[in-house]
């Protein structure tokens, strides 16, 4: 211990859940459904939520009975005007707020949101931007729900920009949405999925799992003389490769748009 | 060596220092006169606060303090902030 005055004029903070600061919201939760193994899908009902656009995140604030607080941000599945919030949570083993997020949350309970927030990793349909250049998702994991949440804004909206998406999964057991992507695969909007398994590969499947490496990304990725808009989410490592890789690829790195979730 | 995140981590804490969206607005580096959206930035966070770094030249751009009811802000490294005036709506 130091001799250094302690924080004495701070008082003791009120009540949390009693006044929200502007942005913030007490969210009851709907439902929660087991995404994968290791992940829950959890709806929210948001009273006062303001609508969000498609790639749009949350912060997840949770309070200790001792008035410890912890904030985490979130990847927001859902968009447009409904005040029902969607998130997936990826369970991480040491993390402070995922493991009760994932496991514990129940319909009924209260959380404490602040959102929505960032106007970067965003997409909106070409009618409303004028921007019909191709769109290339690029997801690690549990990085596909921004993703998943423009491809479906881009099937509601029956948006004829053509849509790609690559994912970078663990095994089929650890697919998001993996009905809902089959459904947006087959709807007007064009949308082309592209499946990497790293380690385990469904039965039959043409290539071996493993990581993805360079010659494979080009080959399924829209080619940078299409000049697309590309949006790449996942664990930093996945990301810095991959974006690393697109540049030498010939892509323009303003069209590439980034979103770090750091873990392993 | 900590991980980093970016820019976009932090959207939240800023949303108490600046009206408009702070991950869409270009800072210019003090280090290496580089212009970048905050959402490029490089991300350090710790029980200890924030550090934003410059993904060009590693400059240490500003740093973030949350404790209690207090949040405080620097901005050693940034020389100027540009924001778009059109409303984004995304």
């Amino acid at each position: 211990m130091s001799d250094a005055p302690t924080a004495q004029a701070v008082a003791p903070s009120a009540a949390p859940l009693a006044v929200p600061r502007s942005g913030w919201h007490v969210a009851t939760v709907a439902a929660t459904h087991r995404e994968t193994p290791n992940a829950t899908r959890i709806e929210l009902d948001v009273p006062g939520w303001p609508g969000n656009a498609a790639g749009q995140h949350l912060d997840v604030r949770l309070t200790a009975p001792d008035g410890y607080q912890a904030t985490r941000s979130y990847s927001i599945a859902s968009s447009g005007s409904s005040t029902r919030v969607v998130l997936a949570v990826d369970k991480l083993p040491d993390g402070e707020v995922s493991p009760y997020l994932v496991d514990d949350v129940r319909a009924g309970d209260m959380l404490e949101v602040h959102g929505p927030l960032g106007a970067f990793f965003v997409w909106a349909p070409a009618a409303d931007t004028g921007d019909h250049r191709p769109v290339q998702l690029i997801a690690g994991g549990s990085g596909v729900v921004p993703l998943y949440a423009m491809a479906h804004a881009h099937a509601d909206a029956s948006d004829p920009t053509p849509f790609r998406l690559l994912y970078s999964v663990r095994t089929p057991d650890d697919v998001y949405f993996d009905d809902e992507f089959a459904t947006l695969v087959d709807a007007a909007a064009p949308l082309q999925l592209d499946v990497v398994y790293t380690r385990r590969a469904p039965e039959g499947w043409a290539t071996a799992p493993g990581r993805i490496m360079r010659e494979a990304l080009e080959a399924a990725v829209f080619p940078a003389s299409e000049r697309p808009r590309v949006f790449v989410c996942g664990s930093t490592g996945f990301v810095e490769r991959v974006a690393d890789w697109l540049v030498e690829l010939g892509h323009d790195p303003r069209s590439i748009r980034t979103e770090r979730y750091g873990g392993a | 060596m900590m991980e980093h995140v970016d820019g976009n981590a932090i959207a939240g804490p800023l949303a108490e220092f600046f009206t408009f969206d702070a991950t869409m607005a270009s800072g210019r580096c003090v280090g290496c006169g580089t212009v970048a959206e905050l959402a490029r930035a490089m991300v350090y966070r710790s029980g200890a606060g924030t550090v934003v770094r410059c993904s060009t030249c590693d400059t240490v751009l500003a740093t973030l303090v949350e404790s209690g009811d207090r949040a405080w802000i620097g901005l050693r490294g940034v020389t100027a902030i540009e924001v778009r005036r059109t409303p984004s709506e995304g």
